[in-house]
This record gives C-alpha cells, structure tokens and sequence, in this order.
C-alpha cells in the first residue's frame, strides 16, 4: 500500500478532528460537518472588523486557506479558533512554553509568537497533519509506546518539536535531544519518557514507519 | 451481588503489564478536547478585570466606556445583584468576600468581567474599564505579618487561625534522653502549580439546565459546589472534565470563573468561555505555601530518636488555606515523644491551594535533612537510621497497625539499586566541582477509600463499557481501570469502552487528589467487573446444565472444571436474549482496625560547582511502596513526573514577591523557573516495592502520585550536603544561595 499523500492525511485527520469537536460540543454543530475540504472555515467566531482585515493565504497540513484575519491575530489563534484545528495547545502566548509548537516550512516554531500574516504562504504543519490517516504517525507511536506524556497537553508542541528536531538530526545523542527538546516545558514531569520517546522515534523513522 | 470480599488476585495476565494508556490515539492525535479547545456555536469569550494592587478597596467601577465597545454583549461586576454571591470564609470559616468584592485583598482578585465576541474584544473592553481604587497598606511575608503594628489582611489581625498542638509523650524528657539534641529552622518557599492548561470553564444554560466544561480533576466537587451556590438541584448541574492540562492539586473543587462563566451565560443567553491567562494563573488559583519550620530532635547513640518537635508557620495567603505539614512527624519514624504546634498566617496574596501532597515536601526538607544531620552526628549511615526508626504502626491513631508498611524494603532496595554504599565511599573530589549523594524517606498521609461507584456493562458480543466519574488527569485512570476490567472478564482492552467524568452520565466519586483514585475507584470497578462475571457464570451454568461453582472465565470464553465443556460470552444464549449484563461496584469501607499508607525513599546524587553556585543533579533513584502496580508503565511515569516536581521544589521554584507594590515580580515560566529538560537527568530510576495491600482494598493498591514527590527535594538537598560538607537548609537552593552558603561555611570552620 502507498502512503498517502500529505494532503490525504490532513484531509482525513482535518475530518475526524471537526468530528470530536462536535461530538463534544453537542448537536448543534454538527450542520458544519460537511465536506471535508470546506469545513475549516465555517467555524469562523469571530469576524475580523472589516477596515483592519487582511486577506491572506495559509498553507496548513497540505491544505491552502484564504481567509481574512486582523493583522494582531497569532497563527495559534487562527489555527484553533478559524481552521479548528484544536491539536495546537496555547500554554503561555509569550513564547515560553512551547505547547503550541508547529512547523513553519518543516521548522519548529511557536505559533504564540507567529502572527498569522507572517505565516501567510508558508507551509505549515501541525499535529494532525503527522497523522496517517486514522495512524498515529512515527513520533506519535514512539510517544504512545515509552508512556512519554501524562495529562496529554503539552503533548502536541513535545511531538512537533520532536518531529523538528528528527528532521534536522535524525539521529540526535541523548545531549542534543536534551537541548532539542528543552524549549518545550511539561509540568508532569515526564522528560525522561520523552527523551526516550524521540530515540524509540528515530528508530521508527529510520524503519521508514 | 458481588462477592464482598473477593480473594486478591494471584498471577495476572493484564494487572501488572507495562501496557500504553488506552487513551494514548486521543491524547497524541490532537482528537482529545480540552475544555480550552471547546468550541460552541453562538460561544462569547469573557476576560477579567482584576485589582492590579496588593490591596485595595474599589471606590467606583465606570462601565461605560466598555460597554460601548465593539462586540460587547454583557459586563459583570458587584454592581449586579446576581453576581453577590459569597466566596471566600475567613478566619472560623463565616464567609468574608463575595465573588467581586469590592476589599481585594492580594494582586489579581476579579473586580469585573466582560463577555464579547472574540477574546480581543472582551481584552479590549476590559482595559476600557475604569476603576477608582483606594490603596491600603500591605504585608506579603508571614514574618512581618506577625510583627506588631503590621497591616491588617483581615479584622482579627493576621493569624489565620489559633495555633493547632498535637503532642504524645513528653517531649521534655525525650530531649533529656538523646545522646545528641540538634535544633534548625528549615524554610521551603512559595511554589506555584502552573498547569499547562490555563485554569477555566465554558457554561452553557438550556433552559434552567446547565452544563460546565471545565477543566478540573473533579467535576462531581464541582457540581455539587457549583449547584449549592446557585441554588439549583445537582440533576441540572453537568459538569464535564474529560481532558484536562494537569491540576495537581489546583482544580481539586469550584473556582470563581466556573462561576462567572455560567452567570455571563445566564445573562447574555450564550454559551461564554471564560479562561484565564498565563499571568492571572500564577496570582489567584492557589500555590504551596511557603513554610518556615523550626525542628528539634534528639537521638541516642545506637539510633534510637528520642523526641521530635516542630513549630511551623504557614503562609497561606489572604484567606485561610491548609497549610499543615506535620504528618510525616507524627508518624514516619518510631519516636515515643511528639510535639507539633502550626500557625497559619495571612499575607496579601493569592489563597495557597492543596498542592501535590499538600505539607510533605515542606516536612520533608525539614526532617530529613535533621536526620541527615543526627546520623552524622552519632556516626551512623543514613539509611540504617532510618532503618532503625521503622515502625508498622502508626503512632498518630493509638498504634494501629498498617495494613502494609514497606518503608524498609524501599530504604534498602532503593539503596542496592543506587549503589548507595559504593556511591557514598567514592571521593568527592578536589577541585571546584564536587560530587555528594543523599537519601530521603518519605509517606503519604492517605490512601484512598470510599465513596465511589462505578458500572460495568457486558454486551451480548462479549465487548464492555466502563462506566466511572473518575477523571483521568493524566496518570493513567482510564488505563488501569479497564485493565482491571479485562483481567476480570478476560476480555481484551481494545474492546473495552470508557465513559467518564461527566455528571450527567457517569457514576459518583471524588476528584482525583490526594492519590487516592486507583484505591477508591479501581475496587469499585473490580466490584462491577465480578457482579458480571458472576451473571455470566451464572448464565453459562444454566447453558451447559452445569453447578456454577467451579466455572471459569477465560479469554472470553467460559469453562467447566478441567476444561471437558466450555462456552464463548457470545454464545450465550440468555446474553444473547438481553443484549448486555450490567454490574454495579461500589467501593467497600476500609477497615477500622488497621489503616494504610504509601511509602517512598528516594536516592540523588549532584554535582555541585562551587564557583559558580551551579547544581546538577546527576541521577536520581525512587523505591516506591504504593501496594500492588496496575501498570508499571504509567506508574514509572508517575514516579518520574514526582521525581521531577521535585526537582523544581529544590532546585528553582520560588514566588518572588515585590517587597515596593506587593504584587508578585515573577508571574510566568520566564522568571518563575519550572524544570525543563536540560534540568533533568535521563537516569531516573523508579524500584517498584511490589507489595500487595490485600487488607486496604481488593485490588491491593494504596496510590502513587504524591508519595512519588515528597522525599525528592530533602534527598537532593542531602546530596548537596554530601558534596559539600554545607547545609542548605532554605528551598530552593538556587546558584546565589550556594554561594552564600559556601563563603558562610567557610568563614565558620
């Protein structure tokens, strides 16, 4: 079987994501669940007031959106509040935690200090756009396997990190992983899994999982 | 009904494993939804107004200018009758502040709140607000609170409460008795919770229905708090917490936005999110109070402890908080004399909060470093004096036994397993850079019990349904406890199905706190499991024209006694006629004869570079005494995460406080430093003391979150002392102290 194209995978992980969203948040929403490909924008909370919008063109998990934003908007703001795509966590919105890490054209970057204009035509990719399909990607599987998260929340930002990190090395020492991954805080505590976790995902990775 | 008293299991084939958490896929995917990431049609976003001084009385809040702002659709604040609502007791708990007092007490207390269409325009508004205040003066250390004269944080001066005295024997003559009579005073500071997800709710009214999403370690707390304050019957209160970003002891109960949230809901008729941000997290939901704790204790040559008294004070904010840290003294070592005297005192700032075992970290630095300290003095091994202190009772309740007390096995395994010995005779080494190694016990003061229900449903095709109220705050709940459902049913995991910690549809237990989940909830559920497993034994026997007694349960197929005749659930034809079997655990009484608890020993070794003030702990090993492991993998997690809390309670964490404005100078992760992966060593350790509670509860279990931090920052702060022959005997020990400390040590040799 070949692998899916990127924008295979962020067509059908954008589509279950927009589910569990409105699985949570009850009935209503579910009018929204249309077409895959058009779903992001609908969500759309709030209207940017007309004289200060931009339009602008964002390249998100191999999908390209035009929409309209205030020029203040950060990219974390208008990946989770327009596009839905909630796997993008805020920790801190001043750069200090890095839960809301994402690849700005495969490198990682805190999207809390990324304004949505400056991303414009960039490719971006965020947690889901690591997704196969319905699999967890390789350095999902490797944090799923050494148990290298608690509460969950950090999560996405420890895996994109990671996911930036492999790409530039891709098979970093215990050391460079320790200073690779050190601009993502996780109050759990569970670095010593993570660190793990991005060996056992270089592995896999190499195994061309 | 199920058996009562089920026999422990013996050999297990799920209990026990290493297995991912079943809610790995959500948790990595991105599928999972926060209560942060809730996104509701028609949904306002709230921000908050909050008193930027130390103390103050509101004079006059002008809403005007805001309530013209684009988006704006509704402001709350003591001006609204509604929103009078009693929140914090004061001294003797008579309440002393409604939910927008106009008297703020500490930096960061709500003065308004606004709802509007997106999050900028509530921000905007809010800064349009205008507030006349009057500045009062203010204290924010417990030292110059008590000083005569110091500013009132509330009528009645400053002492929170009238000191508590727990006293046993004679201290006195326990003094008297020791061959060595060591006193100290042991400071620990201020330490902030600062979860990854921001503390908030988002409310939704239908009709006069509400429902919470909230991000909490225990919706079931909160509905009944939340449906208590509002007047309403708890059948209309739902509050869900499916996912939350870590709590640790910060959203245990009720907080004000809850509240705020579904009154700006009520009146604008929309669902509002109301969530805090980074900065407000760190003023006004809760801390672990900064400690001064003074410590005598006396011991006689052969080890023996003779007397311990602690005097310590609380710091515990402007409204009375716990702040008690005496429960390792009353009971972790053998000692015959006991004086505990604690004051709680009021400074201007925000309540302290339970905080991963709440007062044992505290006590912890305090008492261990002190046996640190008597066991050089009488020439014997830390570890064997602790060895030598054990006790199998508990001296706080007239020596009732412990249904198991495995602090020996975790002193001497976690002392094999870190080389203690070898560890201890290596040089230290000469130049600016020295190495030491250091060893703490440790207890957690509970271990779980009841209330707790929960339901098992089996369907007619041998899949199930767990049904709990438990959150899973990231320790794995839902994992263990569909483990123990799948050892039970011999039912393979992936066709278990949780539904979980939503008051609408799940089954009532408290918050997950107090490391008490696994060993009230994960009986509950074992209780459930066997009711169905007896039905379909019972129903299995009635197929096969069979006795009951004898029949076996195994890899979703059931068994007669040497295995001549078996039948698969599916095959059941009664099953297969009423769709599902369903069993209801609760969880039984523990016993009044006997009582439980966790124990720990932790094992560090630092290095320590006595030029530039550095510490770098090198490795660490934690023996933990938790009663059965469910699952060794999330438990090993557990451990780490404590080992590593721990860590920043040592090593950085601390409140600073600006003795000029009275506000907190280092409300975020820049200045207020957590542990990142570059302060924490791959080489974390965790011994599993394996022992099986079977007299605490049928699944053998007494909890692990918290004993798994308590001796860690004490077992550092004695390697420090190893290394180099100086006592820090105030946390966190930060490059500048060490320094301080070595010139002093020094100048005193």
């Amino acid at each position: 079987m070949g692998k899916p194209t990127v924008e295979e995978q962020s067509r059908s992980a954008l589509s279950r994501r927009r589910f569990f969203n409105s699985v949570a948040v009850g009935a209503t929403e579910a009018a929204i669940l249309t077409a895959p490909g058009r779903a992001g924008a609908q969500l759309a909370p709030p209207a940017p007031a007309d004289a200060e919008s931009v339009g602008i063109v964002l390249n998100v998990n191999g999908r390209t959106h035009s929409l309209r934003v205030e020029p203040r908007w950060t990219l974390l703001q208008v990946l989770r509040e327009r596009l839905g795509l909630t796997g993008t966590k805020p920790g801190c919105e001043r750069g200090e935690c890095g839960a809301c890490t994402v690849l700005i054209d495969g490198v990682a970057r805190y999207s809390c200090l990324t304004l949505a204009v400056e991303a414009a035509g960039a490719q971006i990719t965020t947690l889901e756009g690591l997704m196969r399909g319905e699999e967890l990607g390789p350095v999902q599987q490797a944090f799923a396997e050494e148990d290298a998260f608690q509460c969950g929340y950090c999560t996405p930002g420890q895996i994109m990190n990671a996911e930036g990190l492999l790409r530039k090395t891709p098979a970093p020492t215990l050391e460079q992983i320790r200073e690779g991954m050190s601009g993502n805080l996780c109050r759990c505590g569970t670095y010593a899994h993570i660190f793990r976790a991005v060996e056992r995902a270089s592995q896999l990775r190499k195994a061309g999982r | 009904m199920a058996q009562t008293n089920p026999k422990p299991w013996g050999e297990t084939t799920v209990v026990g494993k290493p297995i991912p958490r079943v809610d790995a896929y959500e948790r990595l995917s991105g599928a999972a939804i926060y209560p942060l990431d809730v996104l509701l049609p028609d949904m306002l976003h709230a921000a908050t107004l909050r008193c930027p001084h130390a103390h103050a009385l509101v004079k006059k809040v002008d809403l005007t200018k805001a309530l013209q702002m684009p988006g704006v659709r509704a402001v709350l604040s003591d001006a609204d009758r509604e929103a009078r609502l009693p929140w914090y007791s004061g001294p003797g708990g008579k309440p002393v502040s409604r939910l927008f007092d106009p008297h703020c007490r500490h930096e960061g207390e709500e003065v308004a709140v606004v709802a509007a269409e997106s999050p900028q325009q509530a921000w905007d508004a809010v800064r349009a607000i205008q507030v006349e205040y009057e500045k009062l003066p203010f204290v924010t250390n417990m030292e110059d609170a008590l000083k005569p004269g110091a500013p009132a944080v509330q009528e009645g001066g400053n002492r929170a409460a009238t000191p508590s005295v727990y006293t046993r024997g004679d201290v006195a003559k326990g003094f008297a008795e020791g061959d060595v009579v060591l006193e100290e005073t042991y400071r620990t500071s201020c330490e902030i919770h600062t979860t990854m997800e921001v503390h908030g709710s988002v409310a939704q009214w239908d009709g006069d229905r509400l429902t919470v999403w909230d991000t909490s370690q225990g919706p079931f707390p909160v509905q009944s708090s939340l449906a208590s304050l509002l007047n309403m019957p708890l059948s209309k209160v739902r509050v869900i917490s499916h996912y939350m970003g870590g709590g640790f002891g910060s959203k245990l109960g009720l907080s004000r936005y809850t509240v705020i949230a579904a009154l700006l809901a009520r009146k604008t008729a929309r669902p509002v999110k109301l969530f805090l941000t980074r900065e407000e997290t760190f003023l006004c939901v809760g801390n672990r109070p900064a400690h001064s704790m003074t410590l005598k204790a006396g011991v006689k040559k052969d080890g023996t402890l003779t007397a311990l008294q602690l005097t310590g004070t609380g710091e515990v904010g402007a409204y009375p908080g716990g702040s008690s840290v005496g429960g390792q003294i009353r009971e972790l070592y053998k000692c015959p004399n006991v004086r505990v005297e604690e004051t709680s005192v009021l400074v201007n700032a925000g309540q302290s909060r339970p905080m991963r075992a709440p007062g044992f970290p505290q006590c912890s630095w305090a008492l261990e470093q002190m046996m640190d300290a008597l066991a050089e003095k009488i020439g014997m091994d830390p570890v064997d004096l602790r060895v030598r202190n054990y006790t199998s009772v508990n001296q706080a309740q007239k020596d009732i036994p412990y249904t198991s007390a495995g602090l020996r096995e975790c002193l001497t395994e976690g002392a094999k397993t870190f080389g203690w010995k070898e560890a201890r005779a290596r040089p230290k080494g000469t130049g600016s850079v020295v190495r030491g190694v250091g060893v703490a016990g440790g207890m957690w003061g509970s271990a779980g019990g009841p209330p707790a229900t929960a339901i098992v449903s089996l369907f007619a095709d041998g899949s199930a349904l767990l049904n709990m109220g438990a959150a899973d705050i990231g320790t794995g709940t839902k994992t263990v406890m569909a483990m123990v459902v799948a050892e039970e049913l011999g039912i393979p995991l992936d066709r278990i199905r949780i539904e979980w910690a939503d008051t609408g549809t799940t089954q009532y237990t408290g918050a997950s706190g107090g490391s008490k989940t696994v060993p009230s909830d994960s009986p509950a559920v074992r209780a459930a499991a066997l009711e169905v497993k007896s039905k379909v034994l019972e129903m299995a026997a009635q197929q096969l024209k069979v006795p009951v007694e004898g029949l076996t349960l195994k890899n979703g197929e059931i068994f007669t006694p040497g295995g001549s005749q078996k039948v698969a659930i599916a095959d059941l034809a009664s099953l297969r006629g009423q769709r599902s079997v369903v069993g209801v655990g609760t969880r039984a009484p523990n016993p009044t004869d006997k009582v439980a608890r966790p124990f720990a020993a932790h094992f560090a070794e630092v290095e320590v570079n006595k030029r530039t003030g550095e510490v770098r702990v090198l490795r660490m090993v934690a023996a933990q005494d938790s009663g059965r492991v469910l699952n060794l993998l999330t438990y090993r997690n557990q451990v780490i995460g404590g080992l590593t809390m721990g860590i920043g309670f040592a090593m950085t964490e601390q409140r600073v406080m600006d003795p000029q404005t009275g506000k907190m100078a280092n409300a975020n992760w820049h200045d207020y430093k957590i542990p990142t992966a570059k302060d924490i060593p791959a080489d974390l350790v965790v011994v599993p003391v394996d022992l099986h509670d079977t007299e605490w509860n049928i699944t053998g279990t007494k909890g692990i979150g918290e004993p798994a931090t308590i001796p860690a920052a004490a077992a550092i702060a004695n390697a420090f002392y190893n290394a180099t022959g100086v006592r820090i005997r105030s946390a966190p020990i930060t490059p500048s102290s060490v320094i301080s400390s070595l010139a002093q040590g020094k100048t005193q040799r």
